[in-house]
């Protein structure tokens, strides 16, 4: 029997205000535990909760930045839960009346575009950070996060495979990123994901049980994850088995989703509309005062991209996944780079070091400018290509200027066919085995003459030139 | 008729972690019944022409700049906590 895939995913990003959401402590990252909270995010007795207007602004630039339409008139609602990292033992949340709703986000699977629907985004407060102390048997508290604005992103289940989900997270990390609502660093708990998946035998119309999958603490993980449980649903359900509302925990290091509980309802929460803060009134003004404010998205950048500088479709695609590599790629061409040639190094040389060293571009020393700079240095033929490599890494370790490095390290390309001969002839007359294999068809031979002539100019030598001279020297002996 | 059930009573108690004896959650049965019947007295009003809401002030829109005010110390935070560690508040282990 074959299966159909219905997922959906309900993601959480932290907003990138100053403060909190109802109140003026500071959301900073990295604080020592319990030194950013006050009476109203620790909810003692008869504080009052007052709403972050940018809150608001940034929940209304993400829903109208994925289609939304915008509430006119919406209010807050208390969940209610007892839990640790929740000292009002409730959650100031929205429940019936979301500030965006009806949206939708376009994805790209094996060059295949399919568009999914956003249910609702609304606005609510994240909870404090519960950790367990090994030793102690006991769980500790830190209220730091508590209160910090969050936006809770509901897609429809229109996802059909992990690798959709995956491309989905990934349109929804660029629009939240590019529109500066979010950092949407999962490392820190800026981005968090849960998701929801359920099979169906193909051709049914109606859904199957669905499980939620939590502690998805990356995007691989959510397509791992949901990888696994999809498989896990079908073999229980063609063993004869059946499918359990429930929620299971992805664990990484067994590669599996593991049983934590069986799902409470919503009616357990006993929402109520939230006392302490007045309803919202966003009126057409408001809204498109922060439509004004978006930038141009990922999309329709990486078209720019194809349409005016003729980079190809993926790495236009990839250039754009992060508002920093598109601003830093834009900023290299303005500053007179060839844009295919900004596009390559970044696809492949800055890419590659930024991998290796668990840097983002923000961290490096290079300015576009010096991007742009060495790029002209090797159309200049000032340096070869591999010359620049080796500026290249000095550039994005100190930054600084490209012509100043080749200048102080002389790393200056050797063209003068004069001072190359001498050279060349050195090594071919050192070298009388090589030239012989060479014209016995041993085309391995003659990259290795190039080879020591590279060697011997310390990489400097123009390897147009030394191919040349390296032919002309063979056919004169 | 009864309005509300003493499983109800016993879910909702359950839900907000109280613990009842047996009289207690017949006189609870019995108040919560009378309270809901009261507030069902509001049905009989004739609400055709009365907007829906969801807060009893007539005011929308209070809102606060994103500025930082200064926070409480540690110390004070950790004040009302009944036991804590490291700077942390300390609970009984909750491991999901």
């Amino acid at each position: 029997m074959k299966f159909d895939t219905i997922i959906g995913l309900e993601v959480h990003a932290e907003l990138k205000t100053d403060t909190k959401i109802f109140c003026g402590c500071s959301t900073n990252f990295g604080a020592p535990p319990n030194t950013q909270t006050c009476p109203v995010c620790l909810g003692h007795p008869g504080v009052l909760p007052v709403l972050n207007q940018r809150a608001v602004d940034f929940a209304i630039k993400a829903a109208l930045a994925t289609n939304c339409n915008i509430a006119q008139y919406t209010k807050f609602d208390r969940k209610n839960y007892f839990y640790p990292d929740n000292p009002k033992a409730y959650q100031i949340s929205q429940f019936d009346q979301p500030i965006g709703e009806n949206g939708s986000i376009e994805i790209e699977v094996d060059g295949k575009k399919k568009s999914i629907g956003i249910t609702r985004i609304h606005l609510e407060e994240d909870a404090g950070k519960l950790t367990h102390d090994e030793d102690g048997g006991s769980s500790l508290v830190d209220f730091n996060r508590v209160g910090t604005p969050l936006i809770e992103i509901v897609s429809e289940p229109d996802i059909a495979t992990p690798d959709e989900a995956y491309a989905y997270l990934e349109k929804l990390k660029a629009i939240l990123q590019y529109t500066e609502v979010s950092d949407c660093k999962m490392e820190e708990g800026s981005l968090r994901c849960d998701a929801n998946i359920s099979l169906r035998p193909a051709g049914q119309e109606a859904f199957g049980t669905k499980t939620e999958l939590k502690n998805l603490n990356s995007f691989t993980n959510v397509q791992k994850g949901l990888a696994f449980e999809e498989k896990r649903q079908a073999q229980e359900l063609l063993s004869g088995g059946q499918i359990l509302q429930e929620t299971r925990r992805w664990n990484d290091d067994r590669k599996e989703t593991v049983l934590m509980r069986v799902k409470e309802g919503s009616d357990d929460y006993r929402y109520f509309p939230e006392p302490d803060l007045v309803r919202l009134y966003i009126d057409e003004e408001w809204e498109s005062r922060i439509g004004a404010e978006i930038p141009e998205l990922p999309d329709a950048r990486r078209a720019r991209y194809m349409a005016d500088w003729e980079i190809p479709a993926y790495d236009a695609g990839v250039i754009t996944q992060a508002k920093a590599s598109a601003d830093f790629f834009e900023e290299t061409v303005a500053a007179g780079a060839d844009a295919k040639q900004a596009a390559n190094w970044l696809m492949g040389e800055v890419n590659a070091y930024l991998n290796a060293n668990h840097k983002e571009l923000d961290d490096v020393a290079m300015s576009p400018q010096g991007l742009a700079e060495l790029i002209g240095l090797i159309e200049k033929g000032t340096i070869s290509s591999k010359i620049a490599k080796k500026v290249f890494q000095e550039l994005i370790e100190k930054g600084g200027s490209p012509e100043q490095i080749v200048k102080d390290q002389g790393l200056i390309q050797i063209s003068d066919e004069g001072e190359l001969k001498d050279i060349v002839e050195g090594i071919l007359n050192e070298n009388p085995q090589s030239i012989e294999d060479f014209k016995n068809g041993k085309d391995k031979a003659f990259g290795f003459l190039v080879g020591q002539t590279m060697k011997a100019t310390k990489g400097k030598a123009n390897p147009q030139v030394v191919n040349k001279l390296i032919k002309e020297g063979m056919e004169s002996r | 008729m009864a309005k509300i059930t003493k499983e109800e009573v016993e879910h909702v108690a359950d839900l907000a972690r109280l613990k009842f004896s047996e009289e207690e959650k017949e006189m609870f049965t019995e108040q919560m019944g009378k309270i809901i019947t009261y507030a069902e007295r509001l049905n009989d009003l004739n609400t055709e022409d009365v907007e829906p809401t969801t807060h009893v002030m007539n005011v929308h829109n209070v809102l606060r700049a994103d500025e930082e005010r200064p926070s409480v110390s540690r110390e004070e935070a950790l004040k009302n906590a009944p036991a804590s560690k490291d700077g942390q508040v300390e609970v009984p282990s909750v491991l999901d």
